[in-house]
């Protein structure tokens, strides 16, 4: 008895691990700067939000993507706020994908995140740039972007796959 | 055409205001929230002072502990990428060192003469008083390049002070909590500072890049400037003393940009100075 209540304990822990790794992330940021590569960065936390919202929205809770938005502000020294409206636009994007999709498919999905990340970059870089004046580093958001887009799949992958042992791929 | 149209406008509504299955806020409502946060950040309102005051010391402490196994992995990289250079490094070392031993007493006797010729003109002499922290997060984010170090205002740092790695200047403090500050580092695209470039005595504006350099900005001797030349702050502003080291030129002048090379590696700061400058009165 003992056995299967901590057993079921450790799957409802499991069951929380896109909000325990989204919190992760906005805190640490995956961002392996000790291998000097120029210009090398990803942005985790939109991946792992539009994943999780498109395929289980349940998952990540609006709320919850909003405090990580403000805790990432806070974390990374941008005006505050920015975060949790790039997040929250992606839900929208997201939202939108699964509004319409009757079909799913993974090339679909990945595309649609292209065509979002690029958008949200963008509003965020006017944003900065306009209202607060801050100088932001062109090129590096560029690559930003670029390198999210094409983690993406590989994350969506490996999320599908811990999706199915998890979840046992029943939908919400 | 107008079906098409329909869906879309029907498909968009629906991703802003149905609250879907197990969500408590609708999107819509959350947007139109961060949009108020944003505006009153704009325009310095007083609550959003106090919301960010509060996550900053609950997000800086929790991403310390957070950051743990990351920057485990990290000093663990970079123990081994030294372990294999250590002993071409200590070869090299053991000759500028007696070089540099050589060079110490002379700049000892130039130091003394300098004090005596400022006292002479009645130039400011400044008075230091130093706090010494510890960095929490070095974040290297696409969007700005600064540390949060673990001194704040009940340790005495206000803002504008100037950070230092040993002794070279690496950023000023721009951001001040209770227990914690943030240093925006001298590479950081938004930061600039006046500077003195030896030999020749140039004045400049040595900026940010956002990368790992900075780049010197605003000289009209621009075909003065040596390879190796040291840059140092001049002091303009009053913010810095002068004569503090910050980097060295490193490019070929006659190309389009002067960059410079920083002394400290941002990357690697572990304990930096957190340093006040102040006019010695008589």
């Amino acid at each position: 008895m003992g056995e299967i209540s901590k057993f079921s304990n450790f799957k409802k822990f499991l069951e929380k691990g896109p909000i325990i790794l989204l919190i992760v992330s906005v805190l640490n940021e995956f961002d392996f700067n000790y291998l000097n590569l120029k210009y090398f960065s990803f942005n985790f936390p939109f991946i792992l939000i539009y994943y999780w919202s498109l395929k289980r929205s349940g998952s990540l809770g609006y709320g919850l993507i909003f405090l990580s938005g403000l805790l990432n502000d806070v974390v990374t020294g941008l005006p505050i706020g920015v975060s949790s409206l790039a997040y929250l636009l992606i839900c929208v994007f997201s939202s939108y994908l699964r509004n319409i999709t009757l079909r799913p498919s993974a090339m679909k999905d990945w595309f649609f995140f292209g065509l979002a990340i690029l958008v949200v970059n963008s509003l965020i870089y006017l944003i900065v740039g306009l209202v607060f004046e801050v100088e932001l580093e062109y090129y590096s958001i560029l690559v930003n972007i670029l390198f999210t887009f094409l983690f993406y799949i590989i994350f969506s992958g490996l999320f599908d796959y811990y999706q199915k042992v998890i979840f046992g791929g029943q939908n919400v | 055409m107008q079906a098409g149209r329909d869906d879309f406008v029907i498909a968009i509504r629906s991703a802003f205001l149905k609250k879907e299955n197990k969500q408590k806020f609708s999107l819509l409502a959350l947007i139109f929230l961060t949009f108020i946060i944003i505006l009153s950040e704009k325009f310095n309102l007083k609550p959003i002072d106090y919301l960010k005051i509060f996550l900053r010391e609950v997000a800086y402490r929790s991403s310390f502990i957070v950051s743990a196994p990351e920057n485990f992995i990290k000093e663990a990289y970079v123990a081994t990428k030294n372990h294999f250079s250590v002993y071409e490094e200590n070869k090299e070392l053991k000759e500028k060192l007696n070089f540099e031993l050589s060079k110490n007493y002379n700049s000892e006797y130039i130091l003394e003469e300098n004090k005596r010729l400022r006292s002479t003109i009645d130039e400011t002499t400044f008075l230091t008083s130093e706090i010494i922290g510890k960095v929490l997060i070095d974040k290297k984010s696409p969007f700005l390049r600064s540390v949060i170090i673990n001194r704040g205002s009940k340790d005495g740092v206000e803002l504008g002070m100037a950070v230092m790695d040993k002794s070279y200047l690496i950023g000023k403090v721009v951001e001040v909590s209770f227990t914690t500050s943030r240093v925006l580092l001298l590479s950081d695209l938004n930061s600039k500072v006046p500077v003195d470039i030896m030999p020749n005595d140039i004045q400049s504006i040595l900026s940010g890049t956002g990368g790992d350099e900075g780049v010197i900005q605003y000289t009209r001797q621009q075909e003065l400037i040596e390879k190796d030349a040291v840059v140092f702050t001049s002091g303009a502003g009053g913010l810095f003393k002068s004569g503090i080291p910050i980097g060295k030129i490193a490019m070929d002048p006659s190309n389009l940009k002067t960059v410079v090379s920083f002394f400290s590696d941002f990357s690697q700061l572990r304990y930096v100075k957190i340093i006040s400058f102040k006019k010695e009165t008589e």
